[in-house]
């Protein structure tokens, strides 16, 4: 698994083993919530922000 | 068995279950992320035998589930349980219609209608949007300041939903209610919420504690679920002195925390009733 870093702080990040495209993930630094965009190499961006019609 | 597995941003629960659909023998999963999706209505070539709904907007799942059934896909769950579950108006609308107890509700559309209904139920009230989940936007309405306030702020600041006034009696929970699982026919599981706020989701901070399915809790939970139109859904149920009243239903349910305390499988459960809908296990 490659390594990728948090686009909020730079802090970095290693991919879990079940590590999955469009997961959410947490920075265990600054604590932003990230999507994982590609598994190999490994590389995330910062989640989507809530919309109004999110969750049911 | 081909399973669509719809989503968009995969949370804890969306992980859970392909957890558990990796256990399973003879599936085939697709996953199909809404924000990917082009759907050409005049091209029905979806070989799936079932999909499973995870989105995490409301919008998206609501059409994408119109969509696949107009191809001729089983859904779970159906977009008329979402029609239902994901507003709040027609979910009492059901419930009242199915003589399932519910907080006294009341509907405005204008400013002086809403202010002069607000009046006549008594204080506090909650207003709710129609159309929203994880206590996003709720307000507790203690007195007629607030209420004017509240409802100039929602007619000016909100597009036309937010002029849907939906006005439900505050009802006391002492700190506490009742999220219930229902899979198909059986209510699975089901926790208290606890929480020093008047907002009791766990999203939001409140605790999950196992609560006893009891024999009348489950019953209510199954007739509520069959009223929307059955599946996979979960209830937040306030306990009061004249009994048990249903607040409102979700129809992708959140579970992370309740798993735990109940010790019940509830990913698991969903997948086998998933590929029960399927066809075959």
């Amino acid at each position: 698994m490659s390594n990728s870093s948090c686009p909020v702080c730079d802090n970095a990040l290693i991919a879990a083993a079940n590590a999955q495209v469009s997961e959410l993930i947490i920075c265990p630094d600054c604590g932003s919530e990230l999507e994982i965009k590609t598994v190999n190499p490994f590389s995330v961006v910062e989640a989507p922000r809530e919309e109004e019609d999110w969750g049911e | 068995m081909k399973i669509a597995f719809l989503h968009s941003v995969l949370r804890k629960e969306e992980k859970l279950l392909l957890d558990e659909f990796v256990l399973r023998s003879d599936i085939e999963l697709v996953m199909v992320d809404d924000r990917l999706l082009s759907f050409y209505l005049n091209r029905n070539n979806y070989h799936f035998d079932v999909v499973i709904e995870r989105c995490i907007n409301h919008s998206r799942a609501l059409h994408a589930l119109r969509l696949f059934e107009s191809a001729g896909i089983k859904c779970v769950n159906t977009s008329h349980v979402a029609t239902v579950c994901g507003d709040k108006l027609l979910t009492s609308i059901v419930l009242k219609e199915h003589n399932i107890p519910q907080p006294e509700v009341a509907v405005a559309f204008t400013e002086e209608s809403a202010l002069a209904t607000i009046e006549e139920m008594g204080y506090p009230v909650v207003l709710k949007p129609a159309v929203g989940s994880w206590g996003r936007l709720l307000a507790k309405v203690n007195d007629r300041d607030a209420a004017e306030a509240l409802l100039e702020h929602k007619t000016i600041l909100g597009s036309y939903h937010h002029s849907i006034f939906y006005i439900q009696k505050y009802v006391e929970k002492n700190g506490r209610d009742i999220r219930a699982f229902v899979v198909g026919d059986e209510c699975i599981a089901a926790i208290y919420r606890t929480s020093g706020h008047w907002i009791t989701n766990t999203a939001r901070g409140g605790t999950a504690t196992n609560c006893p399915v009891t024999e009348e809790l489950g019953r209510l939970c199954i007739d509520a679920a069959k009223a929307v139109g059955g599946g996979i859904v979960a209830l937040d149920i306030f306990e009061t002195d004249n009994g048990y009243l249903v607040n409102e239903i979700n129809y992708t349910m959140e579970f992370r925390n309740s798993i735990q305390p109940t010790g019940v499988n509830i990913p698991g459960k969903i997948v086998d009733y998933v590929i029960s809908v399927g066809g075959t296990r």
